[in-house]
């Protein structure tokens, strides 16, 4: 079904060149969303065989590297992917720029999965899960540890997306005095809603502090916070960008009203990478670990591959020209992925030397089962935006007759 | 939209706010900083010397016994316990150092040298810092450090933090713990002490209380290589000894210091580092360096209080100008949507 805007509502689009979200309709079987399903399916099949035989059945995990993609995938990396709705929070109520404003509500869309996904998946990397519960627990839980800051952060920001979210859902089923109430109070969500992607983003750095020599020189650094943050922060504005081109390719919108905002968003980037490479470069000169950066062989080249990946953003979107096009746009916000998502996996994978003899590379049913977590969100994702007042609602030629 | 004074104010304020967590960050102050833990007064341990050690692994098999464990085949022939390494299925592992022709016991060239592997009871265990349930807890008593499977979860931040690989997980099992040698606190309990210790014939594996084991590590360490010299059985004081030519050790105790030091110390005939033991750790305990920075980031939830006082705020102002200047709330879209 195509939502026919109202009269008052086009004129509010004349006025001000914007408009509320709509529920964008149409069918939600596709050959698209069968192949999804198929491979949710697969995923499926492998998590039984895993809660029925134990972890080793399906993963390559083992004793010289205990973590595998399940917790660097699908947690470290999927929450960096769900910053987009920590970014433009930050950018559209905190530093108030409103004209942001009708980019938050799909952003948050993703983070409510990426990050409701990503806590259900922790639940399947836990080998004693069913004492999970532990973690919030007083009398267990040991506010020492890193694990216990990132978790509790975590759980709490799942439960503030889902509020932050609750208008789109009062609207849909005509709660208006309840929406309206919640209205009043959200700047304190809002508040807490950037709070706790900071400290947890930043956290998910720090979880490698304890690891001390295990971490090669080229990533272990008391900055590993600061730097862990910078590049979720960046991830969350570069999905940002992504989320929206593949939106209006998957669905057909047009992107128009949008562009000068994205343009924007990637000054934004540009600025958050200089001081993020600055940082990392620097730290590396004071600590004397950048004599490594060519004596290191495998870890040598992934640092310099990672590093190419993060200059290459800031060089295209140095240039006002390609800030306003949506090509270039989309290149530079792919390559800062393609690096945040790597140092990621740099940090905790590939820095990470427990000793010789120890070896991980992701088994196939492993790989299934974080290729079906992810069909899981986009699926969640169409849905979503078919059903809900999610994504802007611009007026298509359908709506103009 | 316009700058106007008052959510100039408020941006001000949260970028003051992000300012000051970035400040925090880069400069942990040297006041909350926490040192490493020291070893308790109490606290017992062992002291492995590997120039005693034969590689009989009678260690090893009343390990197995002691904590029913499971037998561990390696070989494919069924016939005996053979365990390569720890894993899930074993606390305790005696491995060996070979050298060309292999002639020499405790010498680097040409010779062969024994080394046991277990936990080394940590003055500031890494993985106690890193467990977010308590599972893994240091006894204030004897300094021992235990796992309880009934808090754990499994995460296996233990695993991937001890700087020594000392804990194992169960990967084979759908209810899998943590394998970890506990100094035998079980038999503790009975008056008893650690199996491997009790049963190593040589004295090789002697358990005590710390300040007796170091003060029996500077009398090793005191004697003339060559010379005949009693050496203990089972205990320091057991009284049980047998006389043997004094060996001649390298000139460094493994677990004296090491990530903060340890109360299962090694004394050995061949550098540690041939012996696949971690070399060059810092004084300082990783915990310590880990706790600082959490401390220093969240001591007393200070720094997230007044962050979130600032960014609340802003959010606040944010919302009164929309709504000002838009008449539309956080999320009110009047004509949104559809009934």
């Amino acid at each position: 079904m195509v939502n026919h805007p109202i009269p008052s509502q086009v004129a509010r689009n004349l006025r001000k060149g914007k408009a509320g979200p709509t529920a964008i309709g149409g069918s939600l079987v596709s050959p698209f969303t069968i192949v999804l399903a198929v491979l949710v399916g697969i995923a499926l099949f492998f998590m039984a065989q895993r809660f029925i035989y134990g972890l080793g059945a399906v993963t390559n995990i083992n004793n010289g590297y205990p973590w595998g993609i399940w917790v660097v995938w699908d947690v470290v990396i999927a929450t960096g992917f769900a910053c987009g709705g920590y970014a433009m929070a930050l950018v559209c109520y905190i530093l108030n720029k409103g004209e942001y404003h009708h980019l938050v509500r799909p952003a948050l869309t993703a983070s409510l999965f990426g990050y409701s996904l990503g806590g259900l998946s922790v639940l399947i990397d836990l080998g004693r899960y069913w004492n999970f519960w532990h973690i919030l627990w007083p009398g267990y839980a040991q506010p020492g540890s890193v694990m216990f800051e990132v978790a509790a952060c975590i759980s709490c920001y799942i439960l503030v997306l889902w509020i932050e979210f609750s208008p789109a859902f009062l609207e849909h089923f005509g709660f208006k005095d309840l929406k309206a109430k919640l209205n009043k109070v959200m700047f304190f969500f809002i508040g807490l809603g950037v709070l706790l992607p900071t400290m947890h983003q930043s956290s998910l750095g720090s979880l490698l502090v304890v690891f001390g020599y295990q971490i090669h020189p080229l990533w272990q650094t008391p900055l590993l916070p600061l730097l862990f943050l910078l590049t979720a922060v960046c991830m969350g504005f570069a999905i940002v960008i992504v989320e929206a081109t593949w939106a209006s390719v998957g669905f057909k919108r047009d992107i128009a009203g949008e562009l000068p905002m994205l343009s924007k968003i990637g000054k934004i980037i540009m600025g958050i990478l200089v001081a993020y490479l600055v940082i990392r470069l620097g730290d590396l000169v004071v600590r004397g670990a950048i004599f490594k950066v060519f004596t290191s062989g495998v870890k040598s080249v992934m640092f310099l591959i990672e590093m190419a990946v993060f200059v290459y953003p800031v060089v295209v979107l140095s240039s006002p020209a390609n800030r306003k096009k949506l090509s270039k746009l989309l290149a530079a916000a792919m390559s800062m992925l393609t690096g945040a998502v790597l140092y990621r996996i740099d940090a905790f994978l590939v820095a990470y030397d427990t000793g010789p003899g120890w070896h991980y590379f992701p088994s196939v049913p492993e790989m299934m089962v974080t290729i079906g977590v992810i069909a899981i969100e986009v699926l969640a994702y169409i849905v979503f935006v078919r059903k809900f007042p999610i994504l802007p609602g611009h007026s298509t030629p359908a709506a103009a007759e | 939209m316009t700058i106007t004074r008052r959510n100039f104010l408020a941006t001000a304020a949260a970028g003051g706010t992000a300012a000051a967590a970035a400040c925090a960050t880069l400069a942990p102050s040297g006041a909350q900083a926490r040192e490493s833990h020291q070893v308790p007064e109490n606290a017992v341990g062992l002291l492995y010397d590997a120039t005693l050690c034969i590689g009989c692994k009678a260690c090893m098999s009343a390990c197995k016994e002691a904590n029913s464990l499971p037998l561990e085949d390696n070989i494919g022939e069924k016939l005996w316990d053979t365990p390569l390494e720890l894993s899930g299925k074993t606390y305790n592992v005696i491995k060996i150092y070979q050298s060309g022709t292999m002639e020499n016991k405790d010498k680097a060239e040409n010779g062969f040298a024994h080394i046991k592997r277990s936990c080394l009871h940590c003055a500031d265990p890494s993985c106690v810092s890193a467990c977010p349930v308590s599972a893994m807890q240091k006894r204030p008593t004897d300094g021992v450090v235990t796992y309880n499977k009934d808090a754990c979860i499994g995460c296996r931040y233990c695993v991937a933090a001890c700087p020594f690989g000392v804990p194992q997980f169960q990967y084979d099992t759908p209810t899998p713990q943590i394998a970890k040698c506990q100094l035998c606190k079980h038999r503790m309990e009975q008056g008893k002490y650690a199996a491997c210790a009790e049963s190593c014939p040589t004295g090789a594996t002697i358990f005590g209380s710390y300040k007796a084991l170091s003060e029996e590590i500077e009398r090793r360490r005191a004697m003339k290589p060559g010379e005949p010299n009693l050496f203990p059985r089972r205990t320091p004081d057991s009284g049980d000894t047998h006389e043997k030519a004094a060996p001649e050790y390298v000139d460094y105790v493994y677990g004296q210091k090491d990530a903060g030091g340890t109360q299962v110390r090694y004394l050995s005939g061949v550098a540690f580092d041939k012996l696949a033991l971690p070399m060059g750790l810092p004084e300082r305990s990783y915990a310590a360096d880990s706790e600082t920075l959490q401390h220093t980031l969240y001591g007393g939830m200070i720094l997230p209080v007044v962050a979130l006082a600032g960014l609340v705020t802003a959010a606040w102002k944010g919302s009164k100008d929309h709504h000002d200047d838009d008449d539309f709330d956080m999320f009110d879209h009047p004509e949104g949507g559809h009934k």
